[in-house]
């Protein structure tokens, strides 16, 4: 078969030149800066230093290492337990204002953490709404870290769940399964991939937790994240930060790439739906009680924080009205303007559009070669795409620092903030889009490769149309991501492009009523054009998906 | 929206385009004879200054001032130490004399003594070599809420924070993670020292068995535990500046006539904020030229309403409210750069194990 020879040949040039691009923009980006600032930390004259692993073995930082491992872990297994009756629910019922709140559900996703942190304190802080006091407490961080994180199991298992056959929960129902029965030994097989997928996201969300650390946790509470900052920026103890951030890289390592073990062996391909089919209107009593009893919980805990928000951003001494809008962009009395609100949201636009073209363009090719080369290669390369959501944002910035001066010099430039965003943005589009990808038919794929199209054209014809979908709600998120970034943001010494959460931080950083409000009315200004941008790349993205 | 369209497409390859205005070498050690160019600012997030004061300094000398980011002041102090002799800008603002000695110890600067220095307040400049120049100064100190002290005299020095009359009612920053948490245990050694019966230690325990509150951040202090002003939450007492009374006045939501807030003139820590010349910079003569207009009425007069802090110029005249509702303490607490630097992580942990459990 000296055709079919060629043919495996060729795919493997194939998927060779696909892996190229990820990797090179990989090592350009991420690996080289990072190693390097690694290498100044424990190389400090030239010569290899063990000293920080000693100090690193002593001194709090195991207790750190613990507590930032098992908030992680408790953060993601409730983050899951609070979001997949809401994935099941989107899922499986069509309901008046779906698409609205499902819009609505990415918004905690991009909001600064420190904006956050005001509303969750206004709800569960000293005075609080709800009468009750979990500041300072380990429940205050997890009930953040579930607020920030539902929107990624909604859309990564949601996505996959409403494609689901209910047939084939029907005929286990049919044949005398009961409703548990069914969902733990059919529909929960089935939907592993994506749960494991949004686990891990998840995960890493919040093994690198920053801002709601800091802010809800007190005083005191840290995790490797922070005690990176603080070697970093505070102390310039660049020796223990870079065993910490290698300490942060290697558990994040360990868990991709079990993971992706895990991903590959227990992905099965699946004969998929159109949502649409699977979707359909409660019926009886039941199953509006059902959907009714899920989401009002959920949109308690998603709309609460920012209702809090808008209406802070509303109410001033005067009663309620405008004026933290109208004064958002009034030069002070030296003419100075601290912030120019039209510019910041250009600039976040444009930025977050560039990251998301780049992350989707590298995203997409890297999925690919994930989806379709499987075993060790496939793994580690999977891993190394994840890594830079695991690793520490100021690790990143000062990396960029000493790696990027030559051959050009890209320390100062500008679009070091839209590459950060894509290099964070990109795991995103990997993720929707890969369990998408290996979920569809292998025979679709080797049946245009038997007559002929050359691998770039199997890519083009037969997994892009059916892949778009899921890439789209990935754009999405990798959008939303970078409205939202601040920390990598502020640590590139960037020229006098100011963007969204900037300008939130900068009014925050000044006392006075009139900051506060514009504070509030910026935070409003941002889950608005979040939302909006979701639902623009919700709506566009292609609606019916005959092929499955 | 060209402009980002553009941008789209050539995002990896604009690398280069975006990479840095070329700004052609100035020659000449005069700043008066400048000609033209780009001089670059290395500065904080929270620097700001009028457009048009920078565009009289661009009439003036025909130089266009770009300003550089880099995060706070410790990150940016830190970026400007890793890429010392090879700098991204050729002007650095914003450095404190809580990371001075590390940025001198790195040798980032060239030395520049500018004409100006001898109009400067006395004591402000702390470098005998002028490697850093000073710009302005502020003063870390406890704020209280007027109204809750209307009946019952406010605190007046340090020692009465230990006072049960007072207990529940301070909010400090965690000095790990704040600039002013860090300037507020600063003075509190500069107050009782680190030996003889009590020490400052022995102090921080007094204020933790009186309940002190910490955050990690003065956002959270200030707007979310602070009852005075603009503050949300229940405690009177805050560690904050000098010049957050006047900022409450001028960003008041309605006028006010009065500050809601007052400082404690006692026991303030004195920041004071610097600028150099980074070495490796090819424009010299035009980074001089901007530390001395740094230094003219016209930058100085425009600093306090923008950044919140007080000129170093004796004869800039201050805004009407930095005068109304404020005073500049006669004797602020100081420690020195090099054993601040020296014992900056020591301290930290010392005081995490008393006030932390």
């Amino acid at each position: 078969m000296g055709l079919g020879r060629a043919s495996v040949t060729r795919r493997r040039l194939g998927t060779a030149l696909l892996a190229a691009v990820p990797l090179a923009f990989l090592l350009a980006f991420f690996v080289w800066p990072v190693g390097s600032i690694v290498a100044t930390g424990l190389f400090p004259d030239g010569r290899f230093d063990p000293d920080p692993f000693r100090r690193a073995l002593g001194g709090g930082l195991p207790g750190i290492a613990w507590f930032t491992l098992w908030q992680a872990a408790a953060s993601t297994g409730l983050t899951l337990l609070v979001a997949l009756p809401g994935a099941y629910v989107f899922a499986r019922f069509d309901f008046p204002g779906k698409r609205l709140l499902r819009t609505l559900a990415t918004v905690p996703f991009v909001l600064p953490t420190v904006v956050v942190g005001t509303a969750f304190l206004a709800l569960i802080g000293p005075g609080g709404l709800l009468g009750f006091r979990l500041d300072g407490t380990i429940w205050a961080i997890l009930a953040a870290h579930v607020f920030f994180n539902y929107a990624v199991v909604l859309r990564t298992v949601g996505g996959l769940w409403s494609h689901l056959d209910p047939r084939l929960e029907e005929a286990a129902r049919m044949l005398g399964a009961g409703r548990w029965r069914t969902f733990t030994t059919v529909t929960l097989p089935l939907l592993r991939p994506a749960l494991a997928a949004a686990s891990s996201l998840v995960f890493l969300f919040t093994f690198t937790s920053f801002g709601v650390i800091l802010i809800l946790g007190g005083a005191g509470l840290r995790t490797i994240e922070v005690e990176i900052y603080r070697r970093t920026t505070a102390l310039f103890d660049l020796p223990l930060a870079a065993v910490l951030a290698l300490v942060q890289m290697v558990a994040v390592t360990g868990v991709l790439l079990a993971y992706a073990r895990y991903q590959e062996r227990r992905s099965v391909e699946q004969s998929l739906r159109p949502a649409a089919e699977v979707a359909r209107r409660p019926r009886t009593a039941r199953e509006w009680g059902l959907v009714m009893g899920t989401l009002l919980p959920t949109g308690l805990l998603l709309l609460g924080p920012p209702a809090v928000l808008v209406a802070r951003s509303l109410q001033g001494e005067g009663g309620w009205g405008l004026e933290f809008y109208r004064a958002l962009g009034e030069p002070g009395r030296t003419g100075a303007r601290l912030v120019d609100p039209l510019q910041a949201v250009g600039n976040s636009t444009g930025f977050a559009t560039v990251a998301t073209l780049v992350a989707l363009a590298v995203g997409l090719m890297a999925a690919s070669v994930i989806a379709y080369r499987r075993g060790r290669a496939g793994r580690w390369f999977d891993a190394l795409l994840m890594l830079p959501l695991g690793t520490s944002a100021v690790t990143i910035g000062f990396g960029f620092l000493v790696a990027l001066d030559a051959p050009i010099d890209l320390r100062a430039s500008w679009v070091l903030v839209p590459l950060a965003h894509a290099l964070v943005a990109m795991p995103f589009v990997v993720r929707t889009v890969v369990p998408v990808m290996r979920s569809v038919r292998t025979r679709l794929r080797e049946a245009a490769a038997m007559l002929g199209a050359p691998p770039g054209r199997v890519w083009r014809e037969i997994d892009l149309p059916l892949v778009a979908r899921a890439a789209a709600a990935g754009a999405g998120f990798a959008f939303a991501v970078s409205l939202g970034e601040f920390g990598a943001t502020a640590f590139i010494a960037r020229p006098d492009t100011i963007t969204v959460p900037v300008a939130i931080f900068r009014f925050l950083g000044q006392p006075g009523g009139l900051n506060f409000g514009r504070a509030m009315a910026m935070s409003v200004i941002l889950m608005v054009v979040t939302a909006a941008a979701v639902a623009l790349i919700d709506r566009y993205r292609p609606a019916t998906l005959g092929e499955f | 929206m060209k402009r980002w369209a553009t941008l789209a497409v050539v995002a990896a390859l604009a690398a280069g385009c975006g990479g840095g205005i070329v700004t052609p070498p100035v020659s000449g050690a005069s700043s008066t004879t400048v000609a033209g160019g780009t001089v670059r600012l290395l500065t904080h997030d929270s620097f700001l200054v009028s457009d048009q004061v920078l565009a009289r300094f661009t009439a003036a000398t025909g130089l266009e001032v770009e300003v550089l980011r880099a995060g706070d002041a410790g990150s940016m102090v830190n970026q400007a130490v890793l890429t010392a002799g090879n700098p991204v800008a050729d002007v650095l603002f914003g450095l404190d004399n809580t990371f001075l000695s590390r940025a001198l110890e790195a040798d980032l600067f060239l030395a520049y003594e500018s004409p100006a220095l001898v109009r400067l307040i006395p004591g402000l400049a702390l470098d005998p070599e002028h490697r850093v120049t000073p710009i302005d100064f502020g003063d870390v100190c406890l704020n209280y809420d007027k109204t809750a002290f209307d009946g019952t005299p406010p605190p007046q020095t340090l020692a009465d924070l230990a006072d049960p009359a007072y207990r529940g009612m301070l909010v400090v920053e965690d000095p790990a993670t704040s600039s002013p948490g860090l300037a507020f245990v600063l003075a509190t050694i500069a107050t009782f020292g680190e030996s003889g019966d009590y020490t400052w230690l022995d102090y921080w325990a007094d204020l933790r068995a009186n309940d002190v509150q910490v955050t990690s951040g003065w956002e959270e202090a200030y707007y979310g535990a602070f009852s005075g002003g603009s503050g949300e939450g229940d405690r009177p007492i805050v560690v904050s500046y000098a010049s957050s009374p006047p900022a409450e006045v001028i960003y008041a939501e309605e006028p006010l006539t009065e500050a809601p807030t007052a400082v404690v003139t006692e026991g303030c820590f004195r920041q004071i904020e610097f600028a150099g010349i980074l070495r490796g910079t090819p424009h010299e003569a035009a980074a001089r030229a901007l530390i001395d207009f740094m230094l003219s009425e016209e930058f100085q007069e425009d600093i306090p309403l923008n950044m919140f802090v007080f000129p170093a110029l004796a004869s800039a005249d201050l805004p009407p409210e930095f005068i109304a509702y404020t005073e500049v303490p006669a004797s602020p607490l100081t420690i020195d750069a090099a054993t601040i630097e020296a014992n900056r992580l020591r301290w930290t942990e010392e005081w995490a194990s008393v006030v932390l459990p």
